[in-house]
Parts: structure tokens; sequence; C-alpha cells
């Protein structure tokens, strides 16, 4: 039996709004709990909802960018459950009439491109958070969060890997971020997934019945949890219990690195949705969305192929540049500040990687584009070594203060001085007599260890490329 | 001089040539509820002591010259669904006994700074569910014409405040009549404006597309002045009407109103209409002909669906709105539950009274996914030809005449038992709310047994203009107010 995997995703996004989409509260990560509520957003009696414009045109602009159809006259409707991180015990979203449909994102999968449909994307309001005490039988509840705006975007069946999946995430990641629609900061939770995956034969045209996977936090947990899955659901197969998959909810437990399951489909709730009267019907404007879609930003893909052709950097610097919003627009404000466009793309995806790895990919760079081309200017020019370049990389990442500054305090310019740098390579060469021998015995590495020597000497100031000339020079003598 | 007796204009005059002080009209009105509410039971409770407060300060400005507002000095009572900062606000319900809002509704804001004096918050059923305000959680209110009688509902409170001679000013809610039927019952005017005129920014939701605050006076012209101060729009209200209205209400009641056309829906004056009722109303169409009015019959063939429209939409709604009270965040909670659910479940079912969990189950039902279909979309598919069939009517009339309500007030406890009856009470006011126009009670005459009847007057959305000159100049023709209105009142109190 050939299985082939069918996937569909529902990704929920929070919009890169200041406030909350039906009252004015801040929609900033990381505050004190519930300071960022109203009586409007914790839903207390005899509040009403106002909908926030801003809203509607982050989620036009998404919809544009995954080329979708803008539905012109909209409603909100109410969806209910009880659960105290919902304060009015249903959430405004939209249900029949999505304000975007039929669109499509192409992605790369290995060069070959594909297309990957959009059934959806409409707006809801997010919920708040609860947070359980650890030793206590307690529950508090955190309604930062509740009224935030989230967008959901739904996409057709259409992904027939976990690895397919993952690279639909990152590419619709990198186009939210590029159209400032979201910050897409999946540890803060503004971009959530939920997968669906069945299996089915190769050649079979229906589906089965597919299971939906909730809380997925990282690329990684929809990876693993949708490998698990795969696997869990192809042994049932090929074991001839494909009939005894049931139509449920699981959810990824980190802990036991795989699914468990979080409810039934008899379980499932009856959301009772009804037009929500609140909010009037929300007429949007042809001239809105043109608006929209005229001053929609450069996309990845050709952003990526301008930086190459303008920069004439390395494709795969590129890549790693591209992946981020945040790092490419750093790459083209340090090269605004002049110097070589190579060796800015080295500096920042060499030097400044490595010195940000382990804090995440969607740490922004405290250092000034300004500072950071000065830098690498330095250097360039000679007037510190590399080595004292990396040093003040280091400098600049925790102080605000110009390279030359750093290298003043640091003692750190290069001696280019020849008188000087003779003097003391003399002297090395003199209290070395065995290295000398070496190298003339024919072993060239003695030369290097020279050098070395030279370096330590001058706290790794002097010019490298100069002391290697003065000794290749003294030990051929 | 009897300033519990005075309509808001007259007390309006009386500080200003210095008859009186603002701070007297304030306690003479507490002075008469303390000493006579127990026999009514209109009030939940008295703002007293901020009352005197604000008067006394309103006192002061006016000495000292300073330009006050258009109600300045002038008693409000308000329902106790309509927030008030810092003063509590139930619903009638054990459910929100204790809740106290941290804000105040845009009326209640507008009031204020109108220089309005609010004096306390009035009975009601609870959550605005009822007709007869014998679903209140706290107190039966009793009709001041005769205290063995209901003063309807839900804005029971508030009718009986006014007819009580408690305040010349109350604030009522109406979802389906209960700002006009309890006005009919009481013998005041109760104006329910067009769905989007006032603001409901505060006003603890029954039915969120039915429901519109509106005032109760003892004159139409009273309810001209305080509704001027209501309306506008409010940035925190998005089914605020957005476009312009003309809100110089008390300039055009005098206008001529020779050659407007009525109409008389024939349906709404079939069987089962109190005999005194219908005489009354002839003789109020009369009084309009001799006016040179143009009044008509015509059919409306609606009167077998607006019921059960009202009742499934207004249910759904209300399952949905009163959803939030989960005993988490405010209000009641339950003490014996073992985990969230069994403390929803027992904060919900200890809390809430019998009929507002009717209401919860019906809306709930018709909401579900089975029964949707069958069901609410059924009821919102006959609101749009409601809607249709009153826009056709009010192409042809000016205003649409009728009895707001098809029997005189009823005994206390008569109808509680019978949930289907009591529902009867709203049949002929919930149209206005189904299509969102304005409707206004106003009392029309007497029945022998010297209770009120309330005739109505519904126009097409904001003529509030038009309805309010009508009934103004039908309530001077019909002289109930020097036929003793006031006299009635007193008796039926001391």
């Amino acid at each position: 039996m050939r299985l082939e995997t069918i996937i569909g995703l529902e990704i929920h996004v929070e919009l890169a709004t200041k406030s909350k989409i039906f009252c004015n509260c801040s929609t900033v990560f990381g505050g004190v709990p519930n300071e960022n509520t109203c009586p409007i957003c914790t839903g207390l009696p005899g509040t009403l909802p106002v909908l926030n414009e801003e809203t509607v045109k982050l989620a036009i602009t998404a919809g544009k960018a995954l080329n979708c159809e803008i539905n012109l006259v909209n409603k909100f409707d109410r969806k209910h459950y009880f659960y105290p991180d919902l304060p009015k015990a249903y959430q405004i979203s939209q249900f029949d009439i999505p304000l975007c449909k039929k669109g499509y994102m192409e992605i790369d999968l290995g060069g070959n491109q594909k297309i990957v449909n959009i059934t959806r994307v409409h707006m809801e309001e997010d919920a708040g958070k609860l947070i359980h005490l650890e030793n206590e039988p307690v529950t508090l509840v955190d309604y930062n969060r509740a009224g935030v705006p989230l967008i959901e975007i739904v996409t057709a069946p259409e992904l027939r890997s976990p690895e397919e999946a993952v690279t639909f995430l990152k590419s619709l990641k990198t186009i939210l971020q590029y159209t400032g629609v979201s910050d897409c900061k999946m540890q803060e939770g503004s971009l959530r997934c939920d997968v669906n995956i069945s299996l089915r034969q190769v050649g079979q045209e229906t589906y089965n019945t597919r299971v939906e996977i909730k809380n997925l936090n990282s690329f990684r947990e929809v990876l693993k949890a949708l490998k698990q899955e795969e696997k869990r659901q192809r042994e049932l197969y090929l074991h001839g219990k494909g009939d005894t998959i049931q139509q449920e909810t699981r959810r990824w437990d980190e802990n036991k690195q795989n699914t468990v399951i979080m409810r039934k489909k008899e379980e499932s709730q009856d959301y009772r949705y009804f037009l929500e009267p609140d909010l009037g019907t929300l007429v949007i404007e042809e001239s809105m969305i043109q608006g929209i879609e005229d001053n929609l930003p450069e996309f990845p893909r050709a952003r990526r192929e301008r930086i190459l052709k303008q920069y004439g950097i390395k494709e795969d610097q590129a890549d790693l540049l591209i992946r981020e919003k945040h790092m490419i627009n750093y790459f083209e404000a340090v090269v605004t500040f002049g110097g070589n466009p190579l060796e800015i793309s080295n500096w920042i995806t060499v030097e400044l990687f490595k010195e940000l790895k382990g804090k995440g990919e969607e740490v922004r760079i405290p250092i000034k584009p300004k500072y950071l081309a000065e830098l690498i200017k330095m250097v360039q020019e000679e007037s510190i070594s590399r080595p004292a370049g990396k040093l003040v990389l280091k400098e600049l990442l925790v102080k605000d203060k110009s390279p030359a500054e750093i290298v003043g305090e640091k003692d750190l310019e290069q001696i280019s001085d020849v008188q000087e740098l003779e003097t003391i390579a003399f002297n090395i060469i003199t209290e070395n007599p065995q290295a000398v021998e070496d190298y003339k015995k024919g072993k060239a590495k003695a030369v290097g260890y020279l050098v070395g020597q030279v370096m330590k000497a001058t706290k790794g100031q002097g010019n490298p490329q100069l002391i290697k000339e003065i000794i290749e020079k003294e030990v051929q003598k | 001089m009897n300033l519990e007796a005075m309509t808001l204009e007259r007390l309006k005059q009386g500080y200003r040539i210095k008859q009186f002080s603002v701070k007297e009209i304030t306690t003479a009105y507490l002075d008469r509820i303390k000493r006579l509410d127990n026999k009514i039971n209109a009030f939940i409770h008295l703002c007293e002591e901020e009352a005197v407060k604000e008067a006394k300060a309103l006192d002061e400005r006016i000495a000292s010259g300073a330009e006050v507002g258009p109600l300045a000095g002038i008693p409000v009572a308000i329902k106790d669904n309509i927030c008030t900062d810092g003063f509590k606000t139930t619903c009638a319900s054990k459910m929100l006994g204790n809740f106290v809002p941290p804000y105040d509704a845009t009326v209640v804001k507008q009031l204020k700074e109108a220089g309005a004096i609010v004096i306390g918050k009035t009975n009601m059923d609870e959550f605005a569910m009822g007709s007869s305000t014998e679903n209140s959680a706290f107190k039966i209110t009793r009709n001041p014409w005769n205290r063995d009688k209901v003063p309807g509902g839900s804005s029971g409170g508030s009718a009986a405040a006014v007819a009580a001679g408690f305040t010349p000013l109350a604030i009522g809610s109406d979802t389906g009549g209960s700002i006009r039927q309890p006005a009919a019952f009481c013998g005041v005017v109760g104006l329910k404006p067009t769905y989007g005129l006032v603001s409901r920014y505060g006003l603890i939701a029954f039915a969120s597309s039915l429901d519109q605050i509106g005032p109760i006076t003892k004159t139409v012209k009273d309810c001209a002045y305080s509704l001027e101060v209501i309306t506008g729009k409010d940035p925190l209200d998005s089914t605020c009407y957005k476009g312009v209205v003309n809100r110089d209400y008390k300039e055009i009641l005098e206008e001529n109103i020779a050659g407007l056309k009525i109409g008389v829906p024939r349906e709404f004056f079939q069987e089962g209409v109190d005999h005194e009722i219908q005489q009354a109303i002839k003789i109020s169409i009369k009084k309009l002909e001799e006016m040179r009015v143009i009044v008509e019959e015509f059919s409306l063939p609606i009167m077998d669906i607006g019921l059960s429209t009202y009742r499934i939409l207004s249910s759904a709604e209300a399952s949905s709105n009163l959803a939030r009270y989960d005993g988490i965040r405010y209000g009641y909670r339950s003490d014996n539950s073992a985990d969230l659910e069994e403390l929803i479940v027992n904060s919900r079912t200890e809390a809430f009274g019998k009929e507002v969990k009717r209401r919860i189950m019906l809306g709930t039902y018709v909401l579900s996914s089975s029964h949707y279909n069958n069901y609410y979309k059924k009821a919102a598919e006959n609101r749009i030809s409601i809607e249709n069939m009153f826009k056709e009517a009010l192409k042809k009339y000016d205003l649409i005449i009728s009895p707001t309500t098809s029997q005189l007030p009823f005994n206390i406890g008569e109808k509680i038992a019978h949930s289907l009856e009591m529902h009867q009470s709203d049949i002929y006011t919930v149209f206005a709310n189904i299509t969102g126009i304005p409707a206004i009670s106003i009392p029309c005459g007497f029945s022998q047994s010297r209770l009120p009847i309330g005739l109505q007057f519904m126009g097409s959305p904001f003529s509030e203009g038009k309805l309010l000159t009508v009934a103004h100049q039908l309530e001077e023709r019909l002289t109930l107010q020097q036929q003793g209105l006031e006299l009635e009142v007193r008796e039926g109190c001391d």
C-alpha cells in the first residue's frame, strides 16, 4: 500500500496594531498581568466593542499578500464557549463570510515551486491567558492578550509532508513580516499553528478521517508533531486498522515528545455562532484595497534577487539575511554608510550571527548600523587588526559607543609602524634561534610561530601582514 | 407649593426665578421617597448623599451666575441595568447583587453633564426580562394607582417612581416594550427612541439588537426636554446613528399637525383587546380628527409573527449576552464547587432567576447548530419582512396609532406563573423593537376602576420630533392633567 500524507494548516497571527481590536488598550507583549486591560476588553457588563480600523487594514494587507479576494460587505459573528480566559464567554470572530478568501502562496521546495491554496483569512480577537500556580490549587487569569487582533489563515489540504508544512510556515512568516502584518514572534505567541493531518492511498480522491493537532509553538514542534502523527496513522493503515482513526483533537506534549488526545469528535463544542449585533456591517471601499495593494512592500523573493544583483553578495549569505526582515533591513542600512557590501555581509552573517547565536533568530541587533560600518571600515583600512575588530564587535553589542571610542579605550589601534615592528621582530628572532633553524631546514610553519610571538608581544595590535613580511625577510638572511 | 407634583419644565422655571433652590428640589423628592417608597418599592438603592452634595454645588454655581446645563437640578432615577460609576448596578439580579461598575453609562454621563441629579436606581425585572417587575430578585414594585396591581415591566421601578411623584424624570430601557408598557400601566409618558439614537454604552445588554434607552416623564414636553440631552453620537457605541438628527424636539411641539396622516392597523384592534382600552383609543382618535389629522384604518397582517419573532431573537441574544456571568471575574460566585465547570454551572444555577433561565435555555436551543435554521434563521427572516411591512405602512402614514397594551394593569401574582400569558403584554410593543422605529406611550384615559390606559404612536426612524409633537398636542387636548392626574397619584400613595 502506497500512502500519501495530507496536511492542512490553520494559522493564528497577531496583527501588529498598537491597540487592541475593540478598545484602546495597548497590545504590547510582556506587561504586568492585567496592566493592559479596560472594562471593554475584560467584558464588563454594559461595555461595547468598537472596531479598530487598523486591524482591517492589516488583515486586508495579509489577504493581498496571499493573493486573496477581498470581501466588500463584512460582518462579525459571536463564537460561544465557556472558559475563564474568554471574558465575554464568546469570541468575536467571522464565521461564514471571511474578509479574504481564495488566495494562494508559492513555496520553494528545493528549487521546485509549489502553489498552496489559501481557503480563507478572517479577523477575530485573541483570548487571555491562564496561569496555573505550581504548588497551590490556584489559577490566575491575565487579560493583557484578550482583545489583541488576530487573523486566522486556513490553507487547503494541499501539503504533502511535514517538511512541506514547515517550509510553508517559514515562507508565510517571512511574507507577513515583510508586509508589516505581524512580527510573527513564535515565542511570544504572535504566530500559532494548528495542523490537520490524514493519510490516504495514492490515487484515492476522497480524504480519510483527519486528526487535528493544536498548540504548536515552534516550527520544530510542528515538524515533530506531524512526523509522530504521520507515523501513528501510517502504522494503523499498514496493519489494516485505518478505520479506527477517529476525528479528534490532539495536542503536542513536549515532555512525552508525542501527541496526546484533547477531545474526541462527540465532545466537540456547539459554538452557537450568530451575527454580532454590537458591530455594524463593515463595508470595505475598493479604493482602500487599491491603496493597500499599491503600497505593498517588496516581497522576500523579489528582494533576494535585488540584493544579489545590487550588492553581489554570496547566495547563501543572502538567504540568511532575507529570512528575517529586520536582518536584511539592517544589512542595507549598514551598506548606506559605505564600505564593501561583501565584507558587510560577511561580518553580519559570520561574526555577528556567531555572537547572537542562541538568542533566537528574532533578536534585534543592538549595534547602530553606522557603528558597524565604521568598524568594518577600520578593519579594511587596517587601522585595527581583524582579531581586534572582533573584540570591538563584542564591546559594541553591550555598549553604546562608537568603534573609535572603544578602540581608544582598549588601546587597540593597529601597529603598522615598520620600524617599531622590526625592533620587536628582531628581539623575537634572537630569542627563538630554534625556530629560525627549523625554517632553514624547510619547516615553513616556523614563520607562523614567530609571527604569533610578535602578535603576542604587541597584544594583538601588530599588523599581521607587515609582521609576516618582516620575519620572512629576516629569516631568509 | 408642591415641588413633587411639578413637571420638569416647571421645576426649571422655579429655581431660575429663585422660587426655590436646587437643594430644596432634591431634598423634597428624597424625603417623599423615604416617606412613601416602602409602599411602592420603586427604588433598589438611593444615592442620597451624593445627590444632596451635587445639588448644593449647583446652587452655588447658579448663585455665582455660571451657565448651567439644560437639566440642571432635575432629579433623575436610573433603571438598575444602566451603569453608574461607583454605584451598585444590579440588574435586579442576585448575579450582580454587589456589582459596582467602574464607569458611567454614556446616558448617565450626558445627564450629569446636563446638570441632572441622580437620586437613585430603580427596580426592574431581572435583566429586564419580564412585564411586571415581579421578576426582581430583591422586591416587588407596586402600581401607585392601585397597590394590588403590577406597575408593568421591565422598567416598572422607573415608571412607578415618576407616577408616585418620586422623580420628575426616570430613565428606562426598552427591548420589547419595557418602557412603554409600564408607562401605560402607571399613567406616565414613556418613549422608546429609534434604535441608534441613544447610546447603549453602559446599558447591561439583554438583547443588543433590540435594546434602547429612553425617558419616562409626566408629560410629553418633559420627555422632549430629556430626549434632547440623551441623544447624540457616541464613539463607544458602533450602533449609534452617525447621521445628523435635529434634536430641538421641544421647539417644534406646537407646530401645526393638521393634514398629517395617521394609520390605524385593523389587526391591532381585534379580539382580546380590553373594551375600555378600545374606547379610550377611539376617543383619542376623535380628538386627533378634531385637530384635522387624517386618521385611516389599514391592514398590517403581522400580529401572528411579532411575538414569536421577538421571543426567538431576544432569547438568542440574551443567551449570548448573559454567558459572561460565570462567577469568575465579578458578580455572584457559588461556594460549592469542586472544579471549574461546577463553579460556572453552580454560580449560574444559584444566581439567575426562573425567567432568566427560561430565556437562556430557549436562546441556547434556537442557536444550537441543529435548530438554528428552524428557529433563529426563520426569526431573522421574519424580522426583515416585518421591517418591510412597516416601511411600506410608514410611507403612507406619518404615524401609526395603537393601544400600548391590550389589557389593564393586572394583579400582582396573577400572571407570574403563566409565562406565555405574561409575554402577551408585549403584543403591541415588540414591533418597534423588531424594526428599530421610535414609539411613544402616553396616558389617554382611565378605566372605571381608575387604572390608566396607554396609547402608542409609532413613526419612521428618527421621526421622534413628529411623534412628540402629535403626542404633546393630543395630551393637551385630552386634558388628563387637569382632570387630576397628579392628585390621583398622591392619593394612591398617601
